[in-house]
Formats: structure tokens, C-alpha cells, sequence
């Protein structure tokens, strides 16, 4: 957050807090990747071409396993950073 | 017990040193699980918040073995690897895309869920769905579902544990007492530690476990591939043995990739089982006892690496292919749920498929409890105390949760001895159909409360019967019995689908132009208890402090009876 502080809370009881939209947008689309990109299997349901024996049907599935992990956790990082949370999520006992 | 059934054993033999270690390290992990309610407990294990949740203070890291716990099951190591012997890819490797796709959903939905609950102590979907629409109707439907749904996911471990013994040659004879001992054994050992320490048994159970599959998935992918010829000629002997003609059939015996028609299918099995798991209460319990909201988000980003592992499970069903392994039954039949503890036991020595083996049964015994004591609260909490005695103190409810724990896992049992055993998987795939029926109700809730509660009843309805009616049609071509499966031709569309999923667009139809009729007409949707910020509430907030701290000793009624405006009252 380069704007300063969020605005304080008065009642936080009532609404959401203060979040930086653009933000949450771009992290959704971030999670929706693997979503599309696995559910559409014609785009990968195919032997050729290999990687140390396997076909590509199955390396490229094992793959999404580490792109999916990396875009989630810049989403997760974006969404902190969006409620203005930074580096120190609250409550954290690890 | 050896004498007689080491007769009815003869046929496959007793390995005695693979049977001993296993023996040794099952009884190792229960006086764990027995050790475990000293660890990070409350003042006492009576109220049902303290025996079910664990207290909810459990971190990151203890969270993810929590939840792993919920992915590594009998189904990872003996349903999805069989299914790909038996059938192929399209039968058992969307398991890898439902594992992956898996964490974006919950990531979206799963923090807010954990806010609303700790704002309104809430423990269980239905709870949450009770405090939004004040409809005990819905709510009831969501805990009924929830209860139902986990009986055939604990039979499918139940399954896992009797595969082990059974290749452990233990049991399985004709005689019927003989052929399901082993099944009782698993049966009563799982619920003794469960009963008596509750949802921390688990918790440290599932470390043990993880050490040892994560010690004999090692093994086995770095050792095995190489024994039978390197992955070239696995994928090749899969390949021939996906495109022979079944005999019974007259149609290939499965599918080496998903041909044409078939990705439809691979799709809604994935996409259909990622988006159930998380309504299974045992998920929701899990997810609710870490102790911020962060943690489940965080967790979201490092579990896939569990599923990289699962990838590789599945794929030593086609190991054994290769290896041509005989997956026969001590009675004689063949039978494809044995595939992956007959794999090891062929090509391991004795003392290290015997650590195997462990693994597989206690990987499908931590689950097993997790599952049987969050369906548990569901009925204390939502079905006891909400319908048949609403003056119930904490105590008594805790008590009729640890009844229900073991009465679930009987439930479970009959399962298993009436349905077909051979289609494990298919369990797992059944329980899916039922509670993602249940996902409007919770999950768009947590969004938005334009769906009026009777439209999301009357879908639950419709698409639940739906479900179960197409799911009992399914007919096994080679044993005849219903429930054979889980795919059926989705209407209008001449393809292949998970019928969870069309069942799943059907009630969203329904809630949808029934919530469009209901509010234009201003039918009451009931009172919400919610505000809008509760969906956002952290572990810094006043009442989640109070709620985590309460909720880790206390032996007050449910809710935050306190005088906060928008909150919970006291039930």
C-alpha cells in the first residue's frame, strides 16, 4: 500500500473493511487459471510429446501442481496486501 | 485368532514378517492416539468444541497434516490406483486435476466460511446456514446430507484396511466370520481411539502416518518403476492392456488417455469431487480448527504438493500392470481394490511391506476418525440439539456426538457389506453426488443472500433424489449390482458426465428461478445474523478472540450470548 494507512474502522461491526478492489480482481483471475486450464482436457489429452517416458497428458497435469501452487500463493499475497495486512498476518501462532 | 484363520488363509499364506511390523506400528500409533489428548489440551475433553475441534488452535503446519489427512486416505492409496489398473485414466487420474483444482476453490470460499464461524461459533455448515437464513428446515437438509454423504467415504477406508489385511493374509475365507474379521478388527480398533480422544488423536496420528507414506512413496517410486523396466514400458504395457477387448464387455477394458467424448467426463469427475470435498464435514472441521484465517489460505498455496504425490500413486497402478501383478483374493476371485498391498508385497522384502502396509491401513484410519467424528457433531449439533432435545447441555451433547462417532462407522460397515467392494473408488464418488448438493446452500450464501432459502431447499431436493435415482441405474456389466458406478449420459448433451455435477446444475436451476419468483413476490427469506463484516473477521478480532479462547475451555452454551449488536444468540 503506497497510499498510507487505511482509513480506521469506526464501526467494524458493520461493514466490510476497506480493500483494494483491483487487487482481489486480479488474484481471482490468478485462481481461476488452473481452474480453466485443467477443466478443458481436449487441450491436453495426448501422448506427444513425452518427458522421461511420460506422455504429455501426465507431465503436463504434474506440472499445473507447481503452477497452481505459485499462482495461489501470489494470490494469497495479494489478498493480504489488499486489506492492507502486509507481511504480518494476524493471529499467526507458527 | 491365527489357528483357524491361518487355514482359511491357505491359499494366499500368512506373511508372517510383513504382518508383524504391521501389527507392531498399528499398535504404536493407537497408544499415540491414546497420548494424544494430553497434547495442547483444554481443561477438559467433555464439551463437544474441546473433543471435536481440538480447541481450534492449531497452526499452519499442524492444519496441513490436518488436512492431508483428508486427501491421503485408503482412496489415494488403494481406490484411485486400482481404478486406473482396472480401467484407465479416465476412471482413477482425474484425481490429480480434482487435487489441484481443488485449492483455488476452497481458497476462495474457506476463509470466509472460518470468519462467520468464529464471529457466531459456529461448527457446522448447517450452523452457519441456520444463523444466515434462520431456516431450520435448510439447515436440517445440509446436516442430513452431511451425516448420509460420510458413511460411504469411512466404508471406501474401511475397504483400504481390509485390502491390506487381506493380502497380509489375514482373513478372507469363505467362512463368514473368518472372511470379515479383519474388517471388525480395523472396525474396533478405529473406533476405540476415536472415542477416546477425539479429533487431537488424529492430529498426532497424522504425523506418524505421513512419516511413513511419505517414507514408502519414496521407496516405491524411486524403486519399483526401475524393477519393471522404467516408465517406458509401464506406459506401454498399460497402453496394451486399456486397449484389449474386455470379454465382458466386448468394449476396451479402459482408457490409456481420454479419447474423444471422454474429456466431458474426466472434467465433471474432477471438477465435481473438488467441489464436494470441502462440504464434507470432516473438511470443514479440519479447516475451522486452525487458528487464523490465513491459515487455510496459506495452506491452500502448499497443499498441491500433496497431490504431486497422489499423481504418483495413481500411476503405480499401472506399475503393477507392468510388474503383472495378480491382484486374487483369498477367495479366489480376482479383485483390483488388492492391486497396490499385493504390488508390495511381491516386490518389497517382508519388513518393508510390512511398513507399507501400516501406512495403507493407517492412512485410511486417521481419515476414517476425523470423518466419523465431524459427521458426529453434525448430528449432536444439528439434528440432537436442534430437533430432539434443545435443552441439551454441552456435556450431553458430547456425549451423543461420541455415540453417533461409532454409530456412523457402522453405518459405514454396511456399506461395505452391501455394496460392491470391487469399484472402491466408486464409494468416494457417491458420497460426492450427495454432498455437493449442499454447495448453493453454503458456499453462495457465504457471498450473497439473494438465494431465498426455500428455492435452495427445494433444489437441495430435486437434484438429491435426482442423484441418488441416476446413481442406483448405473448397473456393473459384470456383476449386475446397482450403484455400479458413477457416470451417466448428461441430458441434452449425448456425453458422458459425473452425475454429481448434472445433479449439481439442476439445483442451481431450480434455486435460481425459484429465488427469482420468491423475492419478487416477497415471500420472507427469514432474518440474517450475519453483517457483512463478519465475513472478514481475523483472530485479532475482540470476538474471535474470545470465541478461539472460549471455545478452547469452556463448558458455556453455544453462541456469544453477549450483548455485541448482530450477534449470535446463545442456542
Amino acid at each position: 500500500m503506497n497510499s498510507g494507512n487505511p482509513p480506521q474502522q469506526t464501526r467494524p461491526d458493520q461493514g466490510p473493511p476497506p480493500t483494494d478492489k483491483t487487487k482481489m480482481a486480479i488474484a481471482a483471475v490468478l485462481l481461476m487459471i488452473p481452474i480453466v486450464a485443467l477443466l478443458w482436457v481436449p487441450s491436453y489429452a495426448k501422448a506427444d510429446p513425452e518427458l522421461f517416458g511420460f506422455p504429455f497428458f501426465f507431465w503436463y497435469q504434474f506440472l499445473w501442481v507447481f503452477i497452481c501452487s505459485a499462482l495461489t500463493w501470489t494470490a494469497y499475497r495479494l489478498t493480504l496486501s489488499a486489506r492492507g495486512k502486509g507481511s504480518r498476518p494476524a493471529g499467526e501462532d507458527r | 485368532m491365527t489357528p483357524h484363520l491361518s487355514v482359511m488363509a491357505a491359499d494366499g499364506g500368512i506373511n508372517g514378517v510383513a504382518l508383524g511390523v504391521l501389527i507392531a506400528l498399528f499398535l504404536l500409533v493407537s497408544v499415540a492416539g491414546f497420548m494424544a489428548s494430553r497434547f495442547q489440551r483444554g481443561e477438559s475433553l467433555e464439551s463437544l468444541d474441546e473433543w471435536g475441534l481440538g480447541g481450534r488452535r492449531f497452526g499452519t503446519w499442524i492444519t496441513w497434516f490436518l488436512l492431508g489427512g483428508d486427501l491421503y486416505t485408503a482412496y489415494t492409496f488403494v481406490a484411485v490406483p486400482a481404478a486406473m489398473f482396472a480401467t484407465g485414466a479416465v476412471a482413477g487420474f482425474f484425481a490429480v486435476p480434482y487435487t489441484i483444482v481443488l485449492y483455488p476453490i476452497i481458497f476462495i470460499f474457506m476463509a470466509r466460511l472460518w470468519s462467520v464461524s468464529h464471529r457466531h461459533g459456529y461448527v457446522t455448515t448447517a450452523d452457519f446456514v441456520r444463523g444466515r437464513y434462520d431456516s431450520r428446515g435448510l439447515s436440517l437438509a445440509v446436516a442430513v446430507t452431511g451425516f448420509v454423504a460420510t458413511m460411504p467415504y469411512i466404508a471406501l477406508q474401511l475397504v483400504g484396511i481390509q485390502a491390506v489385511l487381506e493380502v497380509a493374509g489375514v482373513g478372507g475365507g469363505d467362512n463368514i466370520i473368518a472372511k470379515d474379521a479383519p474388517l471388525f478388527i480395523a472396525f474396533a480398533v478405529l473406533a476405540a481411539f476415536t472415542y477416546s480422544s477425539g479429533l487431537r488423536a488424529p492430529a498426532v496420528i497424522a504425523f506418524v502416518k505421513d512419516i511413513l507414506i511419505y517414507l514408502v512413496i519414496i521407496v516405491a517410486v524411486i524403486y519399483l518403476p526401475g524393477q519393471v523396466g522404467g516408465w517406458d514400458n509401464i506406459f506401454g504395457s498399460a497402453q496394451e492392456k486399456m486397449t484389449t477387448v474386455n470379454e465382458a464387455t466386448g468394449k476396451p477394458t479402459g482408457a490409456f488417455l481420454p479419447g474423444v467424448g471422454a474429456g466431458w467426463a474426466y472434467a465433471t469427475l474432477a471438477l465435481g469431487s473438488a467441489m464436494a470435498l470441502f462440504m464434507y464435514p470432516h473438511s470443514v472441521t479440519a479447516s475451522l480448527s486452525s487458528s487464523s484465517r490465513n491459515t487455510i489460505r496459506r495452506n491452500a498455496a502448499i497443499l498441491p504438493a500433496y497431490s504431486f504425490v497422489l499423481g504418483l500413486l495413481a500411476l503405480l497402478g499401472w506399475v503393477a500392470i507392468a510388474a503383472g501383478t495378480q491382484p486374487i483374493g483369498l477367495d479366489g476371485q480376482p479383485n483390483a481394490q488388492l492391486v497396490i498391498p499385493q504390488l508390495f508385497e511381491d516386490m518389497f522384502p517382508a519388513w518393508f511391506a510390512g511398513v507399507a502396509f501400516a501406512a495403507i491401513a493407517i492412512g485410511a484410519l486417521v481419515p476414517a476418525a476425523i470423518m466419523s467424528i465431524a459427521a458426529a457433531n453434525t448430528f449432536s449439533r444439528n439434528i440432537y440439539k436442534e430437533w430432539l432435545k434443545p435443552d441439551a447441555t454441552p456435556k450431553q451433547e458430547a456425549k451423543v456426538s461420541k455415540l453417533m462417532s461409532l454409530l456412523v462407522k457402522a453405518f459405514a460397515l454396511v456399506f461395505v457389506l452391501t455394496l460392491d467392494k470391487q469399484n472402491a473408488i466408486n464409494f468416494q464418488l457417491l458420497g460426492g453426488i450427495w454432498i455437493l448438493q449442499t454447495f448453493p446452500a453454503v458456499v453462495f450464501s457465504l457471498f450473497t443472500r439473494w438465494f431465498h432459502r426455500w428455492a435452495l431447499l427445494a433444489g437441495w431436493a430435486v437434484s438429491m433424489v435426482y442423484g441418488t435415482v441416476e446413481a442406483y441405474q448405473v448397473i456393473n456389466p459384470v456383476t449386475g449390482k446397482h450403484f455400479g458406478g458413477s457416470l451417466a449420459l448428461v441430458p441434452g448433451l449425448d456425453q458422458m458426465g459425473y452425475i454429481a455435477m448434472t445433479a449439481f446444475v439442476i439445483n442451481l436451476v431450480i434455486a435460481v428461478v425459484l429465488s427469482a419468483i420468491l423475492n419478487a413476490v416477497k415471500v420472507s427469506n427469514g432474518s440474517d445474523e450475519t453483517v457483512p463484516f463478519d465475513y472478514f473477521a481475523d483472530a485479532d478480532d475482540p470476538r474471535v478472540q474470545k470465541d478461539l479462547a472460549q471455545h478452547g475451555a469452556h463448558d458455556e452454551p453455544y453462541g456469544d450470548p453477549d450483548d455485541v449488536p448482530g450477534n449470535a444468540p446463545a442456542r
